[in-house]
């Protein structure tokens, strides 16, 4: 690099380019909240979605499927899950119908023998997901 | 070494490979279960093995940054760690409550595991990379506080250069961040809003500055350019990496519920994304070609030029790919976001941390400057077999990626998820081919700590003298 750009003006750039940038993130971070009650289905959020989230996560779901394309890619994706596996009742009887032991040299989901009030709990979940402002996102029902 | 307690770094390095080694395994253990997907079930499902992965990784990352800072601090800072006795505490406090997280995964369902350290207090399980119980991320924290107290009172009473500066930048900003991971709201779009605030301020900002710090401390070691060059260009790169890297976030935010104005700040902050790791990439290479003398470590030199060039082609590149909204719109959670994941992380954070590895570890183990003539060509044979198997991982990776998009979503007639992972399995065993390589590679770098070691070590001396 050229002597007549010098070290210190490196660091001036270092520094009060990362300021601004930060403070540029914070101001478009806070007009997302804004946005966000349009947007994220709060309407739906209840105990039983609470505890849907809750039963997810001490699962570890995100371990195999993604959710609004996040997470892994080893489970088909359950955004949309609501709709492609027909409602609340769909999720429910999938759930419940994994096979302890696996299928022979296939993927499954193992079997977490949960109660009706916690499949109730992860299909409201679901539906809640499935109501958020993804803007348009996945492409199509396959997800 | 200039200073006895840089011999801290020591166990942190070794405990880094060790995990590298457990890492690797169970990466197999997952490409296999892809293809063979009753492979371990019901004993270690995907999310178990995969959670071991990737934990893994960072745990094993972070024993490097840690090291990496305990053996390069007190020679920036010419004078001795804060206390070498913290350190070495701080590093059983580390390994123990590590391998007790990694033990808990394996040994107990997760959903044992959560309600065993009691999550529903603070809820922080769960989610993809901080699936660690909220104990062992509060582990974290004291662990990065004693770090970062340490660190920083050698640096504020020591000499302060560009370079400590930028790495106390760095794992502040690293240890700043991670306290994101005890928010987690109901609100499915607020809790993924700020779970990016850890991982991608972690890996596209602050990591990254990190990176910059060690590559600049052994180029000033290895090549002798004068430190006023490699600290302006320090500067320049680390500015481009958070002038781009910090809105850049906004591309993961395209579809999970923020608004959609994230689609333009996204995809033009993220598309200059690859700058700074093209300008580290050029910075390496000028600075290696204007040395000022012949280091005889020539390993740490090749471990050095790797990490810029691997950089750039797996965080730059293949981010670049799928980085614009319109693509990613079809390639989001694909696996084109796997082979990205692999080659950036290989090349910006596996690589930096054994280049800072290959430097060190000689005079730890008490040489001069580098090991002998054969341990080094062993250690460049592990580098080659690692480097180009981790391509071929992400190209065959890419290749299922692209197959993925269409059949799944672009095609006119999209197939199930399911149908589709039977379609390209093909993709998915070759990448377990080049898994397996890559293990020989590892196996070959761990034996070059053995091999070679009773010999002299290697010189310069040819080179001096042509050049005199």
């Amino acid at each position: 690099m050229s002597q007549a750009f010098t070290k210190a003006m490196a660091r001036n750039i270092f520094y009060g380019g990362s300021v601004f940038f930060f403070l540029l993130f914070l101001a478009l971070t806070f007009d997302t909240h804004n946005a966000w009650p349009d947007r994220d289905n709060h309407a739906a959020l209840n105990d039983s979605v609470a505890h849907g989230k809750a039963l997810w996560e001490e699962n570890n779901c995100v371990g195999c499927h993604s959710l609004l394309g996040e997470g892994a890619y080893f489970a088909p994706e359950l955004g949309n899950a609501f709709q492609r596996l027909g409602g609340k009742d769909g999720i429910k009887g999938f759930i419940m119908s994994r096979p302890k032991d696996g299928i022979p040299g296939r993927r499954s989901m193992p079997q977490f023998n949960f109660s009706p009030e916690e499949l109730d709990a992860i299909a409201d979940f679901l539906e809640y997901v499935s109501g958020i402002n993804t803007a348009n996102w996945p492409p199509n029902i396959q997800g | 070494m200039q200073y006895k307690s840089q011999a801290v770094a020591k166990p942190y390095f070794i405990a880094a490979i060790g995990l590298f080694v457990g890492q690797i395994l169970f990466g197999l253990v997952l490409g296999l279960q892809y293809v063979m997907g009753d492979f371990m079930f019901p004993e270690i499902p995907f999310n178990v093995a995969r959670m071991v992965h990737t934990n893994l990784l960072i745990v094993w990352l972070l024993f490097g940054f840690m090291g990496a800072a305990y053996y390069l601090v007190p020679e920036e800072a010419e004078r001795e760690l804060q206390s070498p006795g913290l350190a070495l505490l701080m590093f059983w406090v580390f390994l123990v409550a590590g391998a007790l997280t990694i033990l808990g995964y394996l040994l107990v369902p997760y959903s044992g595991l959560a309600e065993l350290t009691r999550n529903e207090l603070l809820p922080t399980m769960g989610r993809e990379f901080l699936e660690q119980p909220t104990i062992t991320k509060l582990g974290i924290v004291v662990v990065a506080l004693a770090f970062l107290f340490n660190i920083g009172m050698t640096i504020l009473k020591g000499r302060k250069t560009v370079v400590s500066l930028v790495l106390l930048i760095g794992l502040v900003g690293l240890a700043v961040f991670f306290l994101f991971s005890f928010y987690n709201p109901d609100n499915l779009v607020k809790d993924k809003y700020y779970w990016w605030w850890v991982v991608h301020l972690w890996v596209e900002g602050v990591w990254e500055l990190i990176l910059g710090s060690i590559l600049a401390f052994v180029l000033i070691k290895t090549t002798g350019v004068d430190r006023e060059v490699i600290e302006k260009w320090l500067y320049v790169i680390i500015a481009m990496t958070l002038i781009t890297g910090i809105i850049g976030t906004g591309h993961h935010f395209y579809w999970i519920g923020a608004p959609e104005y994230w689609q333009w700040w996204g995809s033009i902050f993220s598309a200059l994304e690859p700058i700074p790791f093209f300008m580290m990439t050029v910075f390496a290479f000028n600075m290696v070609n204007r040395r000022r003398r012949n280091h005889p470590n020539k390993a740490a030199i090749l471990w050095a030029l790797g990490t810029a060039v691997m950089a750039f082609l797996g965080a730059g590149v293949w981010g670049f790919l799928h980085t614009l909204s319109p693509v990613n719109y079809y390639t989001h959670g694909t696996q084109i976001t796997a082979a990205h994941g692999h080659m950036a992380f290989y090349g910006a954070y596996v690589m930096i941390v054994l280049t800072m590895i290959s430097y060190a570890m000689p005079m730890l183990r008490g040489r001069e400057a580098a090991n002998s003539n054969r341990s080094q060509v062993l250690e460049m044979w592990s580098f080659w077999l690692m480097t180009v198997s981790i391509v071929f991982i992400t190209l065959f990776l890419t290749g299922a990626g692209i197959l993925q998009v269409y059949l799944q979503r672009f095609s006119a007639d999209p197939l199930p998820f399911m149908v589709v992972q039977d379609k390209i399995a093909l993709f998915y065993w070759m990448r377990e081919i080049a898994g397996l390589v890559f293990l020989i590679g590892l196996l070959t770098y761990v034996a070059s700590f053995f091999v070679g070691a009773r010999e002299p070590e290697a010189t310069t001396a040819v080179a001096e003298k042509a050049s005199a």
